[in-house]
């Protein structure tokens, strides 16, 4: 492999972990707040198609972006309202908003735009713009920095440098401010939180309202800056590949970074290496493509080691001595 | 009387008030002489009324005790003052001012703290992130937790509450965990401080130095509520003491002039035998013969040493020792839960302790009849209604089952409530869960079940574990008169004082042995327990 192609490689990884980093991070304070989120993914496709349709209709992708945003903490309230509000099964609730997902967003597509359920592509303003870091054009050619700063880094929709920056964020919200604490402790003990004076159902909606912010941004990004407009069950299962990273991080930030950024390298080099030559006997396509979802059984079948989730997740709090 | 100006020096220097309650306490101390005022308090939980229309009132800088049987509406009572539930109707008087209690903030603000007897702890969080948790100092943690480190220093010089403040609690015992549940109460600024059944979970030296806590806060000041239902802890530290019994408020009295009698009276409403009146045993033939009992566990640490020993008809044989020195693996073995090595007989015939037949099912149609000693895990399914758990274990009995394949799920009913009348369950209502019952009436189901089946054997641990003294009287009643009914009895206890009220001979088991035979009437709790110590 030389260098250009390492470069194409690591370039693409960043964006292709950019969705999953959203939703990872989305799934990560739902349930460090004890709501397990499962309905990512059909967040993120509703968001992906609300994104693709606003932008393509106003031709202005932010515009986009915020009506992503918008519908996904709206069924993120939906899901909030059945799981908290209503001590609803949380996995059930998160199986519905998928299948919800899947097909109100190929009816809707096909009744607006008539192209067999997806969106018609989108150009210009409609798309998310590439930024050019500072004096990237400056360092093109230096050894070493310039692939890393120019070719790597550099050049990428602004919503993967929001998804990066969203991990000291995250960290910081967790560990050093007052509401981290009282969300993870709401996801560890909420009866400790209640008999401490403070709303638990408060905190959790406010959890999975940031959710829903998150999921938007994932899906906003994967329709308007990854792909140009929404097709089909785009998410292709991300939602699941996230939640995997989740639980490979163990429901710690920087460790979904890590996970996050080795899915995208996956997929990275599965796009790249159509068909591998392996000591003469070639690998199919499929084999290539399939890597990260092998890896995501992997993970789920507790190869990662003992991952605690939070102790009150995926439990209505129900009041009792 | 000691004023509130005590209780502010304490934390003065660190300018912990939060601005919402300071115009609340000031002024008003001095007008009442009362902390407390609870006034025609009811509430229902479903068609279950926890408290009827009760009034309290709790003298300031005082240790108040509340004591009833378990379910007579004690932590309902509390937690609504702490604003957990929301009382039906009734009015609270805190200090004199009428106050409104919807949640625990309204009841912290109002410096009311509580330590409930489940913690309401973060078991993966330090003591510093648990005390400060909903009461930061501001939006970052930082300048919270620096300022509560100070505090916890000052308040564990104050008064003995010495916890590691970077600890995480799940490394902490129970009662450092209970401190630290105190010192949240503390760094809130309550003035009045609940503490529900603290000492159920406490060894009799922790319970011992809580007491010292107790007292240090009541001369700071500090109001106190005590709920439990151990009279000696009542005498020993409370300055008044009030009564409930089914949801009412039955009497308050001064501690010093009461007694442990009338309390027990009050609280079950009736005379109450503290001990239990026994006539001397008649033995018969011998029941049950253990020679040469040996278990290896999976560790390869001998558990049971070589016990032998015999009970007749119409004996309680009473095992003392510390708890882990082989009682719980005496009982499991008998009752057929773990093989063993050795060798038993039950009324001549020899009752294999390994291999076929010394399964728990062929030992109860053996008539060897089992009441585990944690009836959480083992006598009971307390996801299951009483009348499912009164056919566990007999649910090939003819009766309930007539045809083999089809339980006859009438019948068993019908046997539940005729049981539970038997034994005064309550509330007797077959078709509630197993969990929905107090501790006594859970321990009254499993004895129902086992003793009513009339066996020949009883293998019976901790019959009184978490149980009431009215139900404590009722079992052991049970129990004595089994035992005139001609059955052999096992019984396992660490309460000594069981031991000594219902055996008729004494083993003494440690660390896998018998230390020595005793009779009750010619021993006494010293000589047991320098046994029970391994020192023969």
């Amino acid at each position: 492999m030389d260098v250009g192609t390492l470069v194409q490689v690591l370039d693409s990884t960043l964006r292709l972990a950019t969705p999953l980093l959203f939703a990872c991070l989305a799934g990560l304070i739902s349930e460090r707040a004890g709501v397990f989120d499962i309905g990512l993914e059909g967040k993120m496709l509703v968001a992906a198609f609300m994104a693709a349709s606003i932008a393509f209709v106003t031709g202005n992708v932010w515009l986009g972006v915020l009506s992503a945003i918008a519908v996904s903490v709206a069924m993120s309230l939906v899901h909030g309202v059945a799981a908290i509000t209503f001590r609803g099964n949380q996995l059930i609730s998160g199986v519905a908003i998928n299948f919800l997902a899947a097909g109100i967003t190929v009816v809707i597509a096909q009744n607006w735009f008539r192209q067999g359920g997806r969106t018609p592509s989108l150009t210009g303003d409609a798309r998310m713009g590439r930024i050019d870091l500072p004096f990237a054009e400056a360092v093109r050619d230096v050894p070493v920095l310039g692939p890393i700063y120019h070719g790597i880094l550099s050049g990428h929709a602004l919503l993967v440098y929001v998804a990066f920056l969203c991990v000291p964020l995250t960290w910081y919200m967790l560990t050093r401010t007052r509401f981290g604490l009282r969300l993870r402790a709401v996801g560890e003990n909420p009866a400790a939180v209640d008999t401490a004076g403070v709303s638990v159902i408060g905190l959790r909606f406010a959890a999975v309202a940031i959710c829903g912010v998150l999921c938007g941004l994932a899906g906003a990004y994967l329709s308007t800056g990854l792909s140009a407009g929404f097709v089909k069950d785009m998410t292709a299962g991300r939602g699941f590949i996230a939640l995997a990273a989740m639980i490979f991080a163990k429901w710690r930030p920087w460790h979904a970074l890590g996970a996050v950024l080795l899915f995208g390298l996956l997929e990275a080099l599965a796009n790249r290496f159509q068909n591998i030559d392996f000591f003469g006997l070639a690998v199919p396509v499929q084999a290539m493509q399939a890597l990260p979802y092998i890896l995501t059984v992997v993970i789920l079948a507790g190869f990662v080691g003992k991952a605690i989730p939070p102790r009150a997740g995926g439990t209505a709090y129900v009041k009792e001595h | 009387m000691i004023t509130a100006k005590t209780a502010y020096v304490l934390h003065s220097d660190q300018g912990m008030t939060h601005p919402a309650t300071e115009p609340m306490r000031q002024g008003t101390a001095a007008s009442s002489p009362f902390a407390i005022e609870l006034r025609g308090i009811s509430k229902a939980f479903g068609p279950v009324q926890a408290n009827k229309d009760i009034s309290i009132r709790v003298r300031r800088g005082t240790i108040h005790g509340i004591v009833g049987e378990n379910g007579a509406g004690k932590s309902t009572l509390m937690s609504i003052l702490y604003g957990f539930y929301r009382a039906d109707s009734g009015e609270i008087v805190i200090n004199g001012n009428h106050t409104e209690i919807p949640d625990s903030l309204s009841a912290i603000r109002a410096g009311v703290g509580m330590v409930f007897q489940h913690f309401k702890l973060v078991e993966n969080f330090t003591v510093l992130e648990n005390v400060i948790l909903g009461a930061e100092a501001g939006g970052l943690l930082r300048p919270s937790l620096a300022k509560a480190r100070g505090l916890l220093k000052d308040l564990a010089r104050e008064f003995e509450l010495n916890v590691d403040p970077d600890a995480l609690i799940e490394n902490l015992s129970v009662g450092h965990q209970q401190r630290v549940e105190i010192l949240k109460a503390l760094y809130r600024e309550a003035d009045i401080l609940i503490l529900d059944e603290p000492t159920g979970v406490l060894t009799p030296s922790e319970a011992d130095h809580l007491f010292r806590i107790l007292r240090g806060l009541k001369e700071q000041g500090k109001t106190i509520v005590l709920i439990t239902h151990k009279l000696r802890e009542i005498m020993d530290v409370t300055d008044e003491v009030s009564v409930m019994r089914r949801g009412e408020m039955v009497a308050t009295r001064v501690t010093s002039q009461t007694s442990p009698t009338e309390l027990a009276e009050l609280m079950v409403g009736r005379k109450v035998l503290l001990r239990v009146e026994k006539p001397p045993a008649s033995p018969g033939d011998e029941i049950l013969r253990v020679e040469g009992l040996r278990l290896v566990d999976a560790q390869g640490v001998e558990r049971l040493r070589g016990l032998d020993f015999n009970i007749r008809a119409g004996e309680i044989l009473g095992i003392a020792g510390v708890a882990g020195n082989g009682q719980s693996e005496l009982l499991e073995v008998l009752a057929g839960l773990r093989p063993a090595d050795g060798k038993a007989w039950v009324r001549g015939a020899p009752l294999p302790l390994s291999g076929a037949g010394s399964d728990a099912q062929s030992r109860r149609a053996l008539r060897i009849a089992h009441v585990p000693e944690d009836r959480h895990r083992r006598g009971l399914v307390l996801n299951f209604h009483a009348w499912e758990n009164t056919a566990l274990g007999y649910h090939h009995d003819p009766a309930y089952n007539p045809t083999r394949w089809k339980m006859d799920n009438a019948a068993i009913i019908r046997d539940t409530e005729s049981k539970m009348a038997a034994f005064d369950v309550r509330p007797p209502d077959p078709q509630l869960k197993a969990s929905g019952f107090s501790g006594g009436n859970q321990q009254k189901i499993v004895l129902a079940r086992e003793i009513e089946h009339g066996p020949d054997v009883l293998l019976v641990g901790q019959p009184t574990r978490g149980v009431d003294i009215g139900a404590i009287e009722f079992i052991h009643q049970r129990l004595i008169r089994l035992r005139d009914a001609g059955a052999a009895i096992l019984l396992v206890s660490v309460e000594l004082d069981e031991i000594l009220a219902l055996s008729d001979r004494v083993l003494v088991m440690f660390d896998g042995r018998i230390m020595g035979e005793r009779m009750p009437d010619k021993t006494n709790a010293q000589e047991l327990g320098l046994l029970m110590a391994g020192m023969a």
